[in-house]
């Protein structure tokens, strides 16, 4: 049985992920692809999620003990609605129906593409964040809290 | 109303794989990320297999493709894991995780249309 804590927080998930994921059907809805097209919608759902998600958890894991995020920021924005906006199981079968349609150029194009953009847009976004930071992180002298 | 179909399998997916990811965080041999490996593994396949099938309808491509199966797999904690992995010197894990999930999900993919697929 989970305790009422952890229900909390698996509701924060699931409202985070459909949100998400109902993103992601508007985004899919208003720019379709399909056949042979390039999957754009997908990639650009998929590297604007990893963005995000660099910019987040940094935000919510990298902070002074003293002023700790919201314990349900990271279920709900990270982990729910992050996690349910970007998806691997339409990159993996897009990649499959660009392979089983012929276009092998574009599978193999796609199946590099998502992977090398998601990671640079992670990792760009989180050192961008910290290095943002930094000047934050310097304490104050003199004064205390208030 | 194919939005509220989306919502409710991502309402039912997400968690879940808030789920796996905690279960198999427990006493892990490893450090690699099996449980959104998993996950993603598992959503691939079952995708797959529902495409497969060439005449799923609107209604159940929305509820288990589009909601529970894209909110089940991820992308974005895939990124941080492998980025994660990379910056605690675990170059050569980060680099086997993200071949194993990306090789591991199109294969699944392939299989699920396999298992279902008329050709």
């Amino acid at each position: 049985m989970p305790s009422p804590r952890s229900g909390t927080v698996l509701g924060a998930v699931a409202l985070g992920g459909a949100l998400g994921a109902l993103a992601r059907h508007g985004a899919a809805t208003l720019w379709p692809t399909g056949g042979g097209d390039f999957p754009w919608t997908t990639t650009l759902v998929n590297v604007i999620g990893c963005a995000l998600t660099g910019i987040v958890l940094v935000l919510v894991l990298e902070r002074a003990p003293e002023r700790p995020a919201h314990p349900l920021a990271k279920p709900f924005l990270a982990t729910g609605f992050l996690g349910g906006f970007t998806t691997f199981s339409a990159y993996a079968v897009e990649v499959e129906r660009l392979f089983s349609g012929g276009h092998a150029a574009s599978a193999v194009a796609y199946l590099v593409l998502t992977p090398v953009l998601a990671l640079l847009a992670v990792w760009t976004a989180a050192t961008a964040v910290r290095r943002a930071r930094r000047p934050r992180a310097v304490p104050h002298a003199g004064g205390g809290p208030r | 109303m194919t939005w509220l179909l989306v919502a409710v399998g991502a309402a039912v997916g997400a968690p879940l794989r808030y789920l796996v990811d905690r279960a198999l965080r427990r006493g892990r041999l490893v450090d690699v990320p099996l449980g959104t490996f998993t996950v993603n593994i598992a959503g691939s396949l079952v995708l797959g297999a529902l495409l497969g099938l060439g005449d799923a309808s609107v209604q159940a491509l929305a509820l288990v493709g589009t909601g529970f199966c894209g909110a089940l797999t991820t992308y974005s904690t895939f990124a941080w894991e492998t980025l994660e992995l990379a910056q605690v010197r675990a170059r050569i894990g980060a680099l086997a995780y993200l071949v194993a999930s990306v090789a591991g999900g199109v294969g699944a993919a392939f299989l699920g249309f396999a298992i279902t697929g008329s050709g």
